[in-house]
């Protein structure tokens, strides 16, 4: 008896037929899956089975051998040791660092712009609220080209150009004597040591070693103080009270990274005026310019949006609670409600990102050299390789794209709710 | 149900696949229309006038080869392209021509499957820059800020010429003559490169055209010709024919004028065999025995082309140099037609 009731009774057995396959719900849904299965392969057979018989027939095959022929064109921006005599590989690599460079640079200046615009909208002051509601209006309603061609045609358009900087009767003049803005683009002061300690040589990247060697003790540093930090914490946590921090605090901060640059004779480069053009100094150029506030600015408009709705999704029991617990404005804004409004501010983010690093690709319309322009640009046309082209060039945009947003869902699995 | 739904696939597949193998020449004919690249506006070469119709030296000779092809000058598509997507535009059929001052170069012809049709314009790379600038040569260029279309061969040839000269330069990349033209007007760039006509048709639409100059330094060889697919020879040789016939009815007289009353007669057997009077060149050729009437009727001849579009009466004002015929100490020379 016990038996009987432990194991369920079988169910009567029943002959599989075919028109179950439609008839059964239980085999009903496998039938529709396989058959769209079918359809999406069948879908795919043909556009590789299309694509193979053209090629045949314009007699061209498949290969990727055009990446290590010697390239014969010029890039003005590069991050890396690049002439005409090297491959096109070597010009896509250059034209990819170009992509990324500008990526970060909009990310975050549109993280900034971003953050400033979404709390203003909700400030209290009508005109400061207004205002931004018309930036944000503006920018995210203008397709995003229009802004970059605005951007290109201001720099190129309406700044002068070097040869107004010279002699006598200059009509122009260097901002702090340091900084000059031409229709050549922005020349700003570069950094240089006086004791050069030669590059590191990691095969395509070569930087100098004195900047890394900075890097490394700002790191340290910065390690360093947080671990005096996490120390004040337990201190305050065990006793009731912090102990003062601030100035051993700053020493580490400033102190070495200080003595290390004197050390290395740091000093600023400054940009002049020789022949044609600027020599010396950084050169930020007019398409880099045009390119880096058209997206930072157009992509800071939806997120603000994104930032004020992250704010408003916390109630404002929330603040009356901190208040009422006796902490101020910054410290409620700072502890209470900023770290739950990232939690509904972190994935719309991730999409905006993915925005600007794709949108990077629109490069082309004010000549800035990015991935398309290069690789996807000069090398197809100068090769006649489209389709290995465009695939590469899909590949690598995807495979940055994934990287950001795998790298942003860690960020965003670190501020989320920890449910327990 | 599922069988017949693969049945239907397959054979769409199948007639898909099977449209692609068809001729140039059918397809145009079925289309009415002939789909031509061109630039995207080039003054003289091709760009659309007050009323939207395209005009030009690459333009015209798109009608010539409509005109011989299907009966209509003004049965032409004109697909404007730059400098990157020209070639894509050409390999995926977009056009069935591009007529888009395009160098002949090896590496177009062998690796970049395409086959040129001829040589229409012989021409060179040269740089213009302002006459203020006080520059008088090339070689006076070191650390210049030089505009240049991208994807081009003038691209090349600057790269190299700067290299052999041991002198810098700062490219800035444009994607059309247009472009170019702003952003040296500019001043965003000290010197505009590009081929020697197309300075000459950029200068002639500048307020100003005598204050800019055009340096002496050729430096390159651009033969300039209309292009198709590779793998279509009886398209080939429509567009390359057609293009001799304007050659051969400079040569011999034949213009727009009179290219019917020569029809109807003529001493020269040449020209009656240009006009479709004797023989059958046309049906050798697929068209026709009046294809080369209409293709001389629709712009007139070479030179008529040439000095309607870009000649001493027109804003841009070029010397025919290398492009007169053979007969007057250029290279145009038309093979027989027989």
């Amino acid at each position: 008896m016990a038996n009987a009731l432990t194991f369920p009774t079988r169910e009567p057995h029943q002959a599989f037929r075919l028109s179950m396959l439609l008839n059964d719900s239980r085999y009903r849904s496998y039938t529709i899956q396989i058959f769209v299965l079918m359809c999406l392969m069948l879908g795919i057979a043909w556009l590789v089975d299309n694509t193979v018989r053209n090629l045949a027939l314009l007699g061209k095959d498949f290969s990727f051998s055009f990446l290590w022929s010697t390239a014969g064109y010029d890039i003005n921006q590069r991050l890396i040791e690049y002439d005409t005599q090297m491959t096109h590989g070597r010009a896509a690599l250059v034209g990819l660092l170009n992509t990324v460079v500008l990526a970060v640079l909009s990310c975050v200046l549109a993280t900034i712009i971003g953050v400033m615009a979404g709390v203003l909208r909700l400030s209290g002051n009508p005109i400061v609220a207004r205002l931004t509601t018309v930036y944000v209006e503006v920018f995210r309603n203008i397709p995003l080209l229009l802004w970059i061609l605005v951007f290109g045609a201001i720099m190129s358009e309406a700044v002068p150009a070097p040869n107004a900087f010279k002699g006598a009767s200059a009509t122009a003049s260097m901002i702090f004597g340091a900084v000059a803005i031409t229709n050549r683009g922005v020349f700003i002061p570069e950094p240089l040591f006086a004791r050069d300690l030669g590059t590191l040589n990691l095969g395509i990247f070569q930087p100098s070693l004195n900047a890394v060697a900075v890097l490394v003790v700002v790191i340290t540093c910065i390690l360093v103080n947080r671990a005096l930090m996490r120390h004040a914490s337990r201190v305050q946590s065990q006793t009731g009270v912090r102990p003062v921090t601030w100035w051993t605090s700053a020493m580490i901060l400033a102190a070495p990274p200080l003595l290390l640059l004197w050390a290395f004779g740091f000093h600023l480069g400054y940009p002049e005026l020789r022949g044609f053009n600027f020599q010396g100094g950084l050169q930020l150029r007019n398409s880099l310019i045009a390119m880096w506030l058209g997206l930072s600015i157009y992509t800071g408009a939806f997120i603000a949006e994104n930032v004020r709705a992250g704010i408003l999704a916390i109630s404002k029991g929330q603040t009356e609670a901190a208040y009422a617990l006796g902490l101020r404005p910054g410290k409620t804004m700072r502890l209470v409600i900023l770290p739950q409004a990232l939690r509904v501010l972190v994935p719309p983010l991730i999409s905006q990102y993915l925005n600007i690093t794709k949108n990077t690709s629109l490069g082309l319309a004010v000549g800035y050299m990015d991935l398309r322009s290069t690789l996807g640009g000069i090398t197809i046309n100068q090769t006649g390789r489209e389709l290995e082209g465009m695939l590469l060039l899909m590949l690598v945009y995807l495979s940055l794209s994934l990287i950001i947003s795998g790298s942003m869902n860690v960020y965003n699995a670190r501020v989320g709710l920890k449910e327990r | 149900m599922k069988k017949s739904l693969f049945l239907v696939t397959v054979s769409a597949v199948a007639l898909l696949s099977g449209s692609a193998v068809a001729g140039t020449l059918d397809e145009v004919k079925a289309r009415g229309k002939l789909n031509c690249g061109v630039s995207s506006g080039t003054a003289g070469f091709s760009a659309p006038d007050a009323k939207g119709v395209w005009q030009g030296f690459d333009v015209a000779f798109c009608r010539a080869v409509a005109a011989a092809v299907l009966g209509d000058p003004m049965e032409v598509e004109f697909v404007p392209t730059t400098g990157q997507t020209r070639f894509t535009a050409l390999a995926s059929g977009e056009i069935d021509v591009l007529s888009r001052a395009t160098t002949w170069t090896f590496s177009r012809d062998t690796d970049l499957k395409l086959t040129f049709a001829g040589t229409n314009f012989y021409d060179g790379q040269a740089f213009m820059v302002k006459k203020e600038l006080g520059v008088s040569s090339a070689k006076d260029l070191n650390g210049a800020t030089v505009c240049i279309q991208s994807g081009t061969t003038t691209e090349l040839n600057l790269a190299e010429y700067f290299r052999i000269n041991k002198m810098s330069y700062e490219p800035v990349p444009v994607d059309s003559s247009a472009e170019g033209e702003r952003q040296y007007q500019a001043g965003a760039c000290d010197v505009y490169t590009s081929d020697g006509s197309n300075l000459a048709s950029v200068r002639a639409s500048f307020k100003n055209p005598p204050d800019h100059v055009i340096l002496p330094e050729i430096i390159s060889k651009e033969p300039l010709g209309p292009i198709v697919r590779q793998g279509d020879e009886q398209w080939a040789d429509i567009v390359h024919w057609t293009q001799n016939a304007l050659f051969a009815a400079e040569e011999l007289g034949v213009t727009k004028a009179n290219v019917d009353q020569l029809a109807d007669g003529s001493d020269n057997p040449e020209i009656s065999r240009l006009l479709g009077r004797e023989g059958d060149l046309g049906k050798m050729l697929g068209l026709d025995a009046d294809w080369a009437r209409r293709a001389i009727a629709a712009g007139g001849n070479y030179g008529e082309i040439f000095a309607g579009n870009l000649g001493d009466q027109t804003p841009i004002r070029l010397e025919r140099g290398l492009n007169a015929l053979w007969t007057k100490g250029g290279l145009m020379y038309a093979q027989p037609f027989r």
